[in-house]
């Protein structure tokens, strides 16, 4: 798939993404839109996967450890053919499949449940090593949030990731630089993150996690043999809706139907 | 009743024979593989043996990764650490999408001993029995331990295995071990006691010395505390009239409250807690602790005969 079709396929993935929570009354658009790119890439370029056999166990993995970007997560599952578009209706809706955050019970293409912050890259770490232990063919692919690394646990999870040298693990950092409560340096700042990712092993790439190129070009970069693969994507949160954009308010606030109907003229192919 | 093994010990060398059967099990713990035996499967199959440092929230989230790749992840470490440390992982990741982790905890309760009571979990049968869909286990001997640790690699889905520090005797005879089907190991008309783990030794030492005095108990292992076999406890405590519970966990969540969630409003009977009552435990030897908390058979005795 191209540039330019992936590129519509992003368009597309963030018009869902403001029905659906414009819908629902609640949910995630910042930091849904902000992984927008880097998502649709790895389900649509990089990642072998078959809709038609979500289970299949030669699947490559994804886990999206910061689960609140759910939408983004559902937009591009439904594009992928994974789910229906029906169900956005539902989302966040009681017997809906599509929780406020992703649980692998309920979602075709969802490999693991979560949410709550700090966990997934762990389960990542887990599905990595499986692969590897059992002479799997198997990348995995796990997306984590900046503000999520200020969980101890996260460092954990990447202390054991250098350690069983999970050269078939991509940990790409969504960083937005904006969490709840406000700038992540000012909440709690992360520091030097680049020079903390090198020592904790990381075989470690930064680009604009914006720009389709970038994020295939980091992608397909030769994994260092034994080292984890990172991907520092510099975002924008609220990316694409200008309103929306690098504004803290929009971390877990539904659009109105008014600004809802902005964010779409703004984002009309 | 006279050799001596501790559960730890029992479930250590039982993984190295599962093991040798099943390809798909792993090994996880968190730098305490000495302590909680998994030391023989560390030894025996290095290559499914991981040790994953002292991170044990990082641990059980990377055993619910490798369950997700088709493995059966054993996961061992303190009871304090496991279920209590890393119980939002156990919940969040394993069990709220029912995947195939079995976390296998040792060290729980008073008989811990010299450690102290940052170190003795008494909670831990509560925090796990809370989780929806959690098989919690307790095994009483040795072998208890040995068939329990089998069942739990035969069963689908997340699973609590607590095992104790303290060495303890192996029953006589060799019961039967299904998971969610309590054990009548004496059958007396007086009471029904209702007991699990280390203290099922303990109770039985204290039927005989009731019995010397004219009163008999019933003895039921409960060595699943859930799911618990709701029908074996209704028709003991329909039986006797008089129920009692013996635990080495406080008095708040654990077996005491399974029974009482059965019983509630079905049976009319006189029943007691015994267990650590709402306070933590403390540095001793392991006897000597679980004295100080009246865990003793000759204290179990005193306060079933109380309450009749």
């Amino acid at each position: 798939m191209n540039t330019a079709e992936l590129s519509c396929i992003c368009k597309q993935v963030r018009r869902d993404i403001i029905n659906m929570t414009a819908n629902a009354g609640s949910g995630h658009p910042g930091g849904s839109l902000s992984a927008t790119e880097l998502m649709t890439t790895l389900f649509f370029r990089q990642m072998r996967i078959d809709p038609k056999n979500p289970k299949d166990p030669n699947r490559d993995r994804f886990v999206l450890s910061k689960g609140h970007s759910a939408p983004c997560y559902y937009a591009v599952l439904a594009e992928r053919g994974f789910i229906s578009r029906d169900e956005f209706t539902n989302f966040r809706q009681l017997h809906s499949i599509l929780q406020g955050h992703p649980d692998c019970k309920k979602v075709p293409g969802v490999d693991a449940s979560t949410g709550s912050l700090g966990q997934g890259c762990s389960i990542a770490v887990g599905m990595a090593l499986g692969a590897k232990h059992q002479g799997q063919d198997v990348k995995v692919y796990t997306l984590l949030g900046d503000g999520e690394c200020q969980e101890g646990q996260i460092w954990e999870a990447f202390m054991s990731a250098a350690h069983y040298k999970l050269d078939n693990l991509t940990v790409i950092i969504d960083n937005n630089g904006l969490q709840i409560d406000g700038r992540n340096d000012e909440v709690m700042s992360l520091g030097d993150l680049p020079a903390k990712l090198r020592a904790f092993g990381f075989d470690l790439h930064e680009i604009d996690g914006h720009d389709l190129d970038a994020i295939a070009a980091a992608l397909d970069a030769p994994a260092a043999s034994g080292k984890p693969k990172c991907i520092l994507a510099h975002t924008v949160k609220g990316k694409g809706v200008s309103f929306m954009e690098d504004q803290v308010g929009w971390h877990g606030k539904a659009p109105n139907e008014e600004q809802r109907q902005q964010a779409l003229k703004e984002l009309e192919d | 009743m006279s050799e001596k093994i501790a559960t730890r010990e029992a479930y250590g060398k039982a993984l190295v024979e599962l093991g040798a059967s099943n390809d798909k099990i792993v090994v996880l713990d968190a730098d305490l593989a000495g302590a909680t035996m998994t030391k023989f499967f560390k030894a025996a199959y290095p290559d499914r043996f991981f040790d994953c440092g002292i991170a044990e929230c990082n641990m059980m989230d990377v055993a619910a990764g490798l369950s997700t790749m088709g493995l059966i992840p054993f996961c061992s470490t303190f009871a304090m650490f496991g279920a209590g440390r890393a119980y939002e992982q156990i919940r969040n990741s394993i069990a709220y999408p029912r995947f195939n982790v079995k976390i296998c905890c040792s060290h729980a309760g008073v008989s811990v001993g010299e450690d102290g009571g940052s170190h003795q979990s008494i909670e831990d049968i509560g925090l796990m029995r809370m989780i929806p869909g959690m098989t919690v286990i307790v095994p009483a001997d040795g072998n208890e331990a040995r068939k329990a640790t089998f069942a739990l690699a035969q069963m689908e889905g997340p699973a609590y295995l607590r095992t104790a520090r303290l060495a303890s005797p192996v029953f006589e005879q060799d019961y039967p071990f299904e998971i969610g089907k309590a054990n009548v190991l004496r059958e007396g008309k007086d009471a029904a006691v209702f007991a699990c783990g280390l203290m099922v030794s303990e109770t039985l030492e204290a039927a005989e010395l009731l019995a010397a005095e004219g009163i008999h108990i019933s003895v039921i292992n409960v060595h699943t505390i859930k799911p618990i076999d709701a029908a074996c406890v209704t028709k003991y405590a329909q039986k006797c009239g008089n129920v009692v519970t013996v635990e080495e966990h406080s008095v708040i969540g654990g077996l005491g409250d399974a029974v009482a969630d059965v019983l509630m409003g079905k049976v009319n009977c006189k029943f007691r807690k015994i267990g650590i009552n709402d306070c933590f435990g403390q540095s001793g030897k392991a006897k000597d602790v679980l004295r100080e908390y009246g865990l003793t058979a000759d204290q179990i005795a005193a306060k079933i005969k109380e309450t009749l």
